[in-house]
């Protein structure tokens, strides 16, 4: 017999067509955790802005702290409320994923699993689309 | 590897197998509805120079009415290329030998109709598992995992006497009833993402052999805590996460995910257990 043939992992990502509802849930569920502990991160270093702003109250009276002002410039650029839209979608997959996640580990309906991950994506499709006039500016929202 | 590069393809010698041809009848095939199906199926053979590169071949297959995915390889291995090799034994989905990747699935050849894929069908060996010729793979860690819980009736106290019967109560059977069908095909942990990249990890058939014995209150309540404890250690249950993998391909529709998590709970409860 000669050297067996390992077909090695490279092929694994090649599969992703064949991906079922659970593998889909499981592999968004990462991918969302991950950018929510991204954006912890920068919502820190946000936050953080207001420590040196404490400092000032006239300058938060008038408005012109540095936490206003960092506040009030990403704010002012577009694809940062675009990024709000899409944390959002990603912060409410992943709780209504989570509670799909609670009942299989609680062992509820395991066999409707596949239907709780549509259940998560639908639920994240509507709230997603209903928040878009709440983060992006009145004159990009198309109705 | 391209897939592309290396196809090879078989035209049958006997002009009766090509049902493209109108004018040929096929009166020798009784079964036959004339039609025929593709298949795509993956070849390598270290031995042979030509088929070191692993490639896909392409055979047309005359169909008849039932015919299954075994059918088919058996018809091209006897009618168009005897170097063929697949592993068959029962054909009837009991013997767990043809467990095969085919459209993207892990099913049982046996059990896989050819008129429910579609063409072309491609087939290949069990992912995760190195390939030994053709559709062949190694299946040594997969026997191994199996091994490692111990997949036999072991009770506490041995029997009265040798002519005692142990009687199994109606419910308890329900209770393990769907884990004993497993066959050991290896559809469900060659499915199994985390199985595959951590050789370590029991796996889903390993586990499912592990719960039908802890499940059996037979074997008495110290062998099921020692099997409590092989099954969450930590190359156990824990490394499931349950992406479902394994349940989607069984192909005797054991619910494995939901014994996974039984036994999870189970070993929770037993941790937190002060008294």
């Amino acid at each position: 017999m000669g050297a067996p043939y390992d077909r090695g992992l490279i092929e694994d990502f090649g599969r992703f067509r064949y991906f079922s509802a659970g593998m889909w849930a499981w592999v968004l569920h990462k991918v969302t955790g991950w950018v929510l502990i991204g954006y912890l991160f920068a919502h820190i270093a946000v936050l953080s802005t207001a420590i040196p702003a404490a400092s000032d109250p006239e300058a938060i009276a008038a408005g012109t702290d540095l936490y206003t002002r960092t506040i009030q410039g990403l704010e002012g650029i577009f694809l940062v409320r675009v990024l709000e839209v899409g944390l959002l979608a990603a912060a409410v997959f992943h709780m209504t994923n989570g509670i799909r996640l609670l009942l299989v580990d609680l062992g509820i309906g395991l066999e409707r699993e596949a239907e709780g991950f549509y259940v998560s994506v639908a639920v994240t499709a509507v709230i997603t689309v209903l928040s878009i006039p709440v983060f992006l500016p009145p004159e990009v929202v198309p109705w | 590897m391209s897939d592309s590069d290396a196809d090879r393809t078989i035209r049958p010698e006997t002009s009766g197998l090509n049902s493209e041809d109108p004018e040929e009848p096929e009166s020798d095939v009784t079964e036959s509805t004339g039609e025929t199906v593709t298949l795509r199926i993956f070849r390598y053979d270290p031995e042979v120079e030509s088929k070191q590169d692993a490639g896909f071949d392409t055979f047309r297959i005359p169909t008849h009415e039932g015919m299954t995915i075994l059918d088919a390889l058996i018809e091209a291995r006897d009618e168009q290329d005897p170097s063929l090799t697949f592993r068959h034994s029962c054909r009837q989905g009991v013997c767990g030998s043809d467990a095969l990747f085919i459209n993207g699935s892990q099913r049982l050849g046996c059990k896989t109709q050819v008129s429910e894929l579609k063409e072309p069908i491609q087939i290949e060996p069990l992912p995760h598992h190195p390939v030994v010729k053709d559709l062949v793979v190694d299946m040594d860690s997969f026997y191994e995992r199996m091994r490692a819980v111990e997949p036999y009736f072991d009770p506490d106290d041995p029997p009265p006497d040798e002519l005692t019967e142990r009687y199994q109560s109606r419910e308890n059977r329900e209770d393990v009833k769907l884990s004993t069908r497993c066959i050991w095909c290896g559809a469900c942990t060659s499915s199994c993402t985390i199985a595959s990249n951590e050789d370590v990890y029991l796996g889903p058939a390993a586990i499912n052999k592990g719960y039908r014995f802890y499940a059996d209150e037979r074997e008495g309540e110290d062998r099921a805590e020692e099997r409590l404890e092989i099954l969450q250690e930590h190359d156990g249950v824990w490394r499931c996460q349950t992406q479902f993998s394994c349940t989607n391909v069984c192909p005797q529709d054991i619910p494995l995910t939901e014994h996974i998590q039984q036994i999870k709970r189970d070993a929770t409860k037993a941790d937190l257990r002060f008294w």
